[in-house]
């Protein structure tokens, strides 16, 4: 084992964030932390508060007003965004990274043309496919009186 | 743990995920577009459609597998974030100890909950 | 003709010094055809004596002078002073190395992780290995597999742009997880399990999420994000029992009898003779 020496040169957490000018896979992959993160935590609260159900109707009453008002509202939306962009996002990754869709090796000949640019039209639909479902689900929440 | 299992465990779990949750979100989100398993009319989140779907095996047996997958999935998740962070090793053995019991814990509490509701909306 | 002012904005380190490192701006006048390294060398055989960084071929082939220029991870050889269109030009070493001096890195922990996944070929037969007395048996088709990650010249921009190399100690970075696939992708090779048992741990390919940046800054479009992936994709397939098996290639004999092709003419008689 060579011996690692030198002044430390590390961006540590920085580098998820900057690390220089980066692609459009580079920002997906930022965005799908922070969205499964968040859905995460969510989702352990969501535990707890949907559980009071198996208790009768006063005590899931009880839970539904606690979350109720429009601040909670404003943020069950944002949960259904992050997870209308965290599974289509999940899609394209699941087909980059075991169906193939990286393209197989080839000869590079520059300008390069590398898996990113092979697989883009799939980052663009899964974009697309995000976007109609957080609008479906933003027209529930906001404007046909659903929740 | 191989990371490699782990992996592969999260990418199936999450793929189940990605229909439970989407029926799910379908159901209590997209209701007044499509209009699923809210029997009783008014809000998905009434009583009364609560009751209505928590009395059959389906939803049951749905939210449970939900609450499963979407643990494995997002636990996984959460431990491989961690873990980049590059704690040492003793941190890094007990934070795979501490996931497995909270995800074992939360889904007893969550199975026993949709238990309890089936029961209770069959008994009433 | 005009000449154009431009500012290098140099990190410096100097470890017998004590301090932390620190920028310094050099002036620079840029020469058509200029490259970075180009500027460095100006800098060193004037202003600066003392500037130190890595470099050899100055043509893109040797992977000596990856730097960290105008926030991205490139080779200084490579990089001409006027396609980055900007007066001031930060460089620095490659990040997430340690600093061994100004610009140079150490690469250390990349070559450690580069040498546990195995990067030569495994086979059964050492004997013909060492001393080869006939070729392994591949076709172009079969070459092409591979073809793509075998021109890495081992810069390290890779490991610089990946977001996870950034945090992660015990990931091996997308230059020896691509390396690996190069060589499990080589028909002559018979490594694949030896690999796949260090791979299943946290030297493998399973913190790599797709962010691309690899693909993104390799000079040579060796695009190890696609490595990684095909890698994963293998090794997921192998232990469920779903990858062809494949015996690493046979040699074969030279051929003894040669026959001319019929559309191929005679060669002239040569008029010069040997005394």
């Amino acid at each position: 084992m060579i011996e690692n020496a030198g002044h430390p040169n590390r961006l540590g957490v920085k580098g998820w964030v900057v690390g220089g000018r980066w692609g459009l896979e580079r920002y997906l992959y930022t965005l799908h932390r922070v969205t499964g993160l968040g859905l995460l935590a969510y989702f352990l609260l969501h535990i707890f508060v949907t559980s009071s159900r198996a208790l009768g109707r006063a005590a899931w009453q009880r839970s539904m007003q606690a979350v109720a008002g429009p601040l909670f509202e404003l943020g069950e939306y944002l949960v259904f965004a992050a997870f209308a962009f965290h599974a289509a996002n999940g899609i394209r990754l699941v087909l980059v990274e075991l169906f193939g869709a990286v393209g197989p090796a080839i000869e590079p000949v520059y300008p390069y043309r590398t898996s990113l640019d092979v697989q883009r039209p799939l980052a663009i639909a899964a974009l697309l496919l995000a976007a109609v479902v957080a609008v479906l689900g933003g027209l529930d929440f906001f404007l046909l009186g659903g929740e | 743990m191989r990371d490699q299992r782990l992996w592969t465990w999260q990418i199936a779990a999450g793929g189940l995920v990605l229909l439970l949750l989407g029926a799910h979100m379908t159901v209590m989100h997209l209701d007044a577009l499509v209009g699923a398993f809210n029997p009783a009319g008014g809000r998905p989140i009434d009583w009364a459609n609560v009751v209505a779907r928590g009395r059959t095996v389906t939803f049951f047996v749905g939210y449970v597998l939900l609450l499963g997958a979407a643990l494995v999935h997002g636990l996984i998740g959460l431990r491989g974030i961690l873990l980049e962070l590059g704690p040492p090793a003793d941190l890094g053995r007990a934070l795979n100890g501490l996931l497995l019991v909270a995800g074992a814990g939360l889904f007893v509490l969550g199975t026993w909950a949709a238990w309890a509701s089936f029961l209770l909306s069959r008994g009433s | 003709m005009a000449t154009t002012e431009v500012v290098l904005r140099i990190r410096r380190f100097d470890p017998s010094s004590g301090g932390p490192p620190r920028w310094e701006d050099v002036p620079v006048s840029l020469a058509p055809g200029m490259t970075v390294l180009d500027a460095l060398r100006w800098i060193k055989e004037g202003p600066s004596p003392t500037l130190t960084w890595r470099s050899s071929c100055r043509m893109g082939v040797c992977g000596s002078c990856g730097m960290f220029i105008n926030g991205r991870p490139r080779l200084a050889c490579n990089t001409q002073m006027a396609d980055l269109h900007s007066t001031i030009v930060s460089v620095a070493p490659l990040p997430d190395f340690p600093i061994i001096r100004d610009l140079v890195p150490d690469l250390a922990r990349m070559f450690d992780s580069h040498a546990a996944l195995a990067p030569y070929l495994i086979r059964g037969d050492r004997e013909e290995q060492e001393r080869p007395t006939r070729e392994y048996r591949q076709t172009p088709e079969e070459m092409e597999r591979y073809l793509q990650f075998s021109y890495c010249i081992k810069c390290g921009c890779c490991l610089s742009a990946c977001p996870t190399y950034a945090t992660d100690p015990a990931y091996s970075g997308p230059m020896p997880l691509a390396q690996a696939q190069r060589y499990n992708a080589d028909g002559r090779d018979g490594g694949f399990a030896a690999r796949a048992a260090v791979l299943a741990g946290s030297r493998g390919p399973w913190r790599c999420h797709y962010a691309g940046e690899c693909s993104r800054v390799c000079p040579k479009g060796v695009d190890p994000a696609r490595a990684i992936q095909l890698l994963r994709r293998d090794l997921v397939l192998g232990a469920l029992g779903l990858r062809r098996l494949r015996r690493p290639a046979p040699v074969v004999e030279a051929p003894r009898e040669t026959r001319r092709r019929p559309d191929i003419p005679e060669a002239p008689t040569p008029s010069v003779t040997r005394v």
